[in-house]
């Protein structure tokens, strides 16, 4: 917090002190809880015992190897992997091709299409996790990793076109006509004009759709069976199983949990801003 | 893939129903340098994109000698584009960039390197070739787009606008530079631009576009003297179009007059007697004379111009006239405006129906006669020399360009 | 002037030619030109398997769903809304979420826009306020509901500081009740919402308020009458997105609140229906009741939005 300083010219800063004052309050009173929920977190998965103190009587790392054996980590981890790695490349494959037709042609029904794509997004994962759920037990996927995959895809599809088509708008489509007038045919513009341009485009996309699913609670909860769990519902129901369990190996779970998050981030931090995180959503949607 | 002459036969574009090149038929022949003209707007871009194959067309054909062309994809015509951005690939070095096209045509590695190497010292880019676009200048860029598309030897290199991202000195280095590669490379070119000037010192041969219509196919002397009708006339400079009556017809001068003054002109197309006309004349074709001579008028702006003033003079009926002179008259000062008879191009006001489409063809000022007349002028009122002009009703074609670069 | 169409029809050897080659594809070439025009052709094949993964894992489940929800085991097609409605156990879950996730979601808002417009410009640590800004977002609603189960809980650090402040006599509750599951909203919904108004904020040309000041606007006039006009719309989107957010409440709902209380969500009713009483068709009600109440509220925002000004917010030559 100490880096950020307020770069209003003088004259402004004085007028508008007390209001500046405030919000800096406020945003301080945010992450100064933040760190609390974080740490709070963090300090008992190490903690010995911890009751009514300010800080665990001792420290330890036993939590974490009790967790590691007790939850089945090491599989739930290969889940974890093996589900998001299916997601994101099956969407990747999927959604670029079709951010690249919507973000460059116009075509009767575009508009339906894209709202149909928008709606996955838009909707409580819950609303269509259940009657998702309901149709993949029926087909005998729900139960594996399949199942979970498959429900993942709904909102990842869409959500790598909707991060793509703001990449692919930058391309000039010139570029693309003047291979062509070079004599590049449509899988040599494909190779070795797009792809090149796209691939930071696409790599946002997937480290996006990879931090999406592997945070993604509902739809993973409504499809998976004992055997195709990821991190997130196994902390889940680790935690509503609690009582159980020691309460400080949830907590290293959750640490586990944080770790792998905030790995993720970083590196998705390296190739696209905060903001992309949050949404795409461009404004002439509706 | 190389060409006697191209044939575009009615070539007809439209978008969503609404044709925005209407019947284009022109004869590109090996060796000629063509210029297609008009204001944005005008289906000059459309016909280029067509020809290119980027754009398909709704009717007509194109034909390179006896083989069919339009039904040829973009990437199999063999032509080379030069872009009005560029387009030059972002990710590939000036060198890469040059050898694309090479490569795509699956040529020897050491032909492509030698090709490669002899178009780069072409356009003098030698001490940049390991560059990627983003590194070089806007002037250079452009090097690198005519490199790439030169160094196919295509049949016909097609030039989108290129020059007009390049500020004013560039712009003219580049056009010479243009016109020199196409004569030492002995290329056919197409080049669209909205620049008349341009056009006119680049091309042997001039399409003057208007609303997806051609106006007029002619060389740069008769466009420059004798526009087909007054649209043209607008684009190519004549600022001063006065919306008059015409006295007598018929004859090699006419006698037109309204708005409170009485001209002599020249007919461009039938002009009878009592019809409404536009007489047409360029700002340096009108001169000053005494306060009551010819028509009088009142300075109102006088412009520094170097070696020449633009001054812009109304007279007492409220008509604006611009005019360029090496004299200085002052603000306010009184003068009289002269036009020699030759000069001043008198136009029918609507143009005749065409009889046919290639019968126009003959007629005196290489008039293509393309298409029915324009609707009810419509027009260059938005340029306002003539308060009276035609109603400025919807479509106002002919936006600013008139006479705006002609300096 | 040289003759510049040379017509092949007229007559001649050559005459013939073009309509011999012409003659066989017009009609294919004709339609193809058609569709092409309106733009139809091949490449939008590239749309087919996005266009399928939607219909076959998204329209075709939720299609399933609503079929689901008229064919209750009894009470005729409308039986299981007719049940829903009568039972307050049920029905009262709509207004549960919503009086969860509507504050929330305004408080969000309304936050993050003195925040955002504070920190519009550029300054030392921006990319790492945002970054940290980040966290709680990808961290998930079970991490959040963990640590706030241990922050917030009465031996928490939270409770300790206000108790040795003095500013509580008493521990005061704030897990597993209403605020626990508000607070694991605004966690990780304020982040989201910031995040959001600033990309918007920083979309507006500065110089429009610079041009405003000269005009003699004080720092609230130009907010109110050039910034927050223009930012409106903005504010629309991210009200939305933010209510999605909140009113999907789940795990946080079980975890932090008051599950068979008062904040028995409606997703908590949706699932309690599929996967403790296996009534399928109860569930697909309740989701589809859900979805509907959810996009009345997206519906009235965006027609709200729909009415203000959403052009470009460049200063000019846009």
């Amino acid at each position: 917090m100490g880096a950020v300083t307020a770069p209003a010219p003088r004259r402004r800063r004085l007028v508008a002190r007390p209001a500046a004052w405030l919000i800096w309050g406020v945003v301080a009173f945010f992450f100064v809880n933040l760190a609390g929920v974080i740490g709070s977190v963090l300090v008992s998965s190490f903690g010995d015992r911890w009751y009514d103190t300010w800080l665990p009587q001792g420290w330890t790392t036993r939590w974490y190897g009790q967790s590691w054996q007790e939850f089945g980590l090491f599989q739930v981890l290969l889940v974890t992997l093996e589900v998001s790695l299916l997601v994101v490349g099956i969407s990747v494959l999927v959604g670029v091709p079709a951010a690249y037709v919507l973000a460059r042609r116009s075509f009767p029904g575009r508009r339906l299409l894209y709202l149909l794509f928008l709606l996955p997004i838009l909707m409580p994962p819950i609303t269509y996790g259940i009657p998702l759920a309901t149709v993949l037990y029926k087909y005998g996927f729900a139960g594996h990793l399949s199942g979970v995959v498959l429900a993942n895809l709904v909102p990842s599809v869409p959500f790598v076109i909707l991060t793509m088509t703001p990449f692919i708008e930058q391309i000039d489509p010139a570029v693309e006509r003047a291979a062509r007038m070079c004599g590049a045919g449509t899988r040599q513009i494909f190779v070795r004009i797009l792809a090149p341009l796209l691939t930071p485009g696409i790599l946002a996309a997937s480290i996006l759709v990879l931090v999406r699913t592997v945070g993604m609670f509902e739809l993973t909860f409504l499809t998976a069976g004992p055997d195709s769990q990821t991190l997130v519902v196994a902390l889940y129901y680790s935690m509503s199983a609690a009582g159980i369990r020691a309460q400080q190996s949830i907590d290293a779970m959750a640490v586990i949990y944080t770790t792998m998050m905030l790995v993720l981030l970083v590196i998705a931090l390296r190739f696209v801003n905060p903001t992309q995180l949050v949404a795409r959503v461009r404004e002439d949607v509706d | 893939m190389s060409f006697a002459e191209l044939r575009l036969e009615g070539v007809t574009r439209s978008f969503a129903g609404h044709d925005a090149l209407t019947e284009l038929s022109l004869t590109v022949r090996r060796g000629e340098f063509i210029a297609l003209l008009g204001p944005s707007g005008c289906g000059k871009s459309t016909a280029l994109n067509c020809l290119a194959g980027l754009l398909p067309l709704t009717r007509g054909s194109i034909w390179s000698d006896e083989t069919r062309l339009d039904t040829v994809p973009a990437e199999k015509r063999g032509f080379g584009m030069v872009f009005q951005n560029y387009a030059l690939f972002p990710h590939m070095s000036v060198r890469r960039n040059v050898a694309f096209g090479l490569q795509m045509r699956r040529l020897p590695r050491a032909e492509v390197r030698r090709r490669t190497e002899e178009a780069i010292r072409l356009v003098r880019l030698e001490e940049h070739a390991g560059k990627l676009p983003g590194q070089l200048s806007g002037g250079q860029q452009q090097r690198v787009a005519i490199a790439r598309a030169v160094v196919l030897e295509p049949a016909l290199v097609l030039m989108d606008e290129p020059l007009s991202n390049l500020d004013a000195k560039l712009r003219l280095e580049m056009r010479t530079e243009i016109r020199r590669l196409h004569q030492s490379l002995g290329l056919t070119t197409v080049y669209v631009t909205h620049d008349q000037e341009e056009a006119l010192s680049l091309a042997d041969r001039l399409v003057v576009l208007r609303e997806g219509r051609v106006q007029q196919i002619g060389t740069p002397e008769e466009l420059h003297t004798r526009p087909a009708n007054w649209h043209v006339a607008d684009f190519m400079g004549y600022r001063n179009l006065l919306r008059l009556r015409a006295e007598s017809g018929g004859g090699p001068e006419v006698v037109v007059t309204g708005q409170g003054m009485r001209l002599v002109g020249t007919p461009v197309g039938p002009v009878s007697a009592g019809a409404e006309v536009i007489a047409g004349v360029r700002p340096e074709d009108l001169r000053i004379t005494g306060p009551d001579e010819s028509v009088p008028a009142t300075v109102e702006v006088v412009e520094y111009q170097g070696r020449e003033v633009a001054v812009e003079a109304r007279t007492a009926e409220g008509v604006q006239f611009n005019l360029r002179t090496d004299q200085r008259p002052a603000l306010g000062d009184r003068i009289g405006i002269g036009v020699d008879p030759a000069r001043l191009l008198v136009f029918p006001l609507t143009e005749p129906a065409e009889q046919s489409e290639q019968s126009g063809q003959s007629e005196q000022s290489g008039q293509s006669g393309d298409g029915p007349a324009p609707d009810v002028v419509a027009g260059s009122s938005t340029d306002a020399p003539v308060e009276a002009a035609p109603d400025s009703s919807a479509e106002t074609a002919v936006d600013e360009p008139a006479g705006g670069g002609s300096r | 002037m040289r003759a510049t169409e040379s017509p092949p029809r007229a007559g001649g050897p050559t005459g013939e030619r073009p309509a011999e080659r012409r003659s066989p594809g017009p009609a294919r070439v004709a339609l193809r030109h058609r569709l092409a025009e309106r733009g139809i052709d091949r490449q939008l094949l590239l749309l087919a398997p996005a266009a399928l993964f939607v219909l076959v894992l998204f329209v075709y489940p939720f299609g399933y769903g609503v079929g689901l929800s008229f064919q209750p085991a009894e009470g005729g097609p409308f039986g299981a809304y007719q049940e829903f409605f009568s039972d307050p156990y049920q029905r009262d879950t709509i207004w549960t979420t919503l009086k969860l996730s509507l504050p929330a979601a305004l408080l969000n808002v309304a936050a993050s826009v003195p925040i955002a417009y504070r920190m519009r410009g550029r300054f030392r640590g921006k990319r790492l306020l945002t970054t940290v800004l980040v966290v709680p977002i990808t961290l998930g609603t079970v991490l959040t509901a963990q640590g706030l189960l241990n922050f917030l809980g009465p031996t928490g650090w939270f409770n300790r500081i206000l108790l040795g402040v003095g500013l509580a006599d008493e521990p005061v509750r704030l897990t597993n009740n209403y605020w626990g599951v508000f607070f694991s909203i605004v966690i990780t919904g304020f982040p989201f919402a910031f995040l959001l108004v600033l990309s918007y904020l920083s979309g507006i040309d500065p110089s429009l308020e610079r041009a405003a000041a000269t005009l003699g606007a004080g720092w609230w006039q130009r907010f109110r009458r050039i910034t927050l006009p223009l930012l409106a719309p903005g504010l629309a989107t991210t009200f939305c997105l933010t209510f999605v957010l909140a009113f999907s409440v789940f795990p946080s709902a079980i975890l932090v609140g008051d599950p068979a209380g008062t904040t028995r969500v409606i997703s908590i009713a949706a699932y309690e229906a599929a996967y403790v009483r296996y009534d399928y068709p109860m569930a697909a009600t309740i989701a589809v009741l859900m979805g509907l109440v959810e996009l009345l509220v997206i519906a009235a925002v965006l027609g709200w939005r729909a009415l203000l000004y959403t052009g470009s917010t460049a200063g000019g030559k846009g």
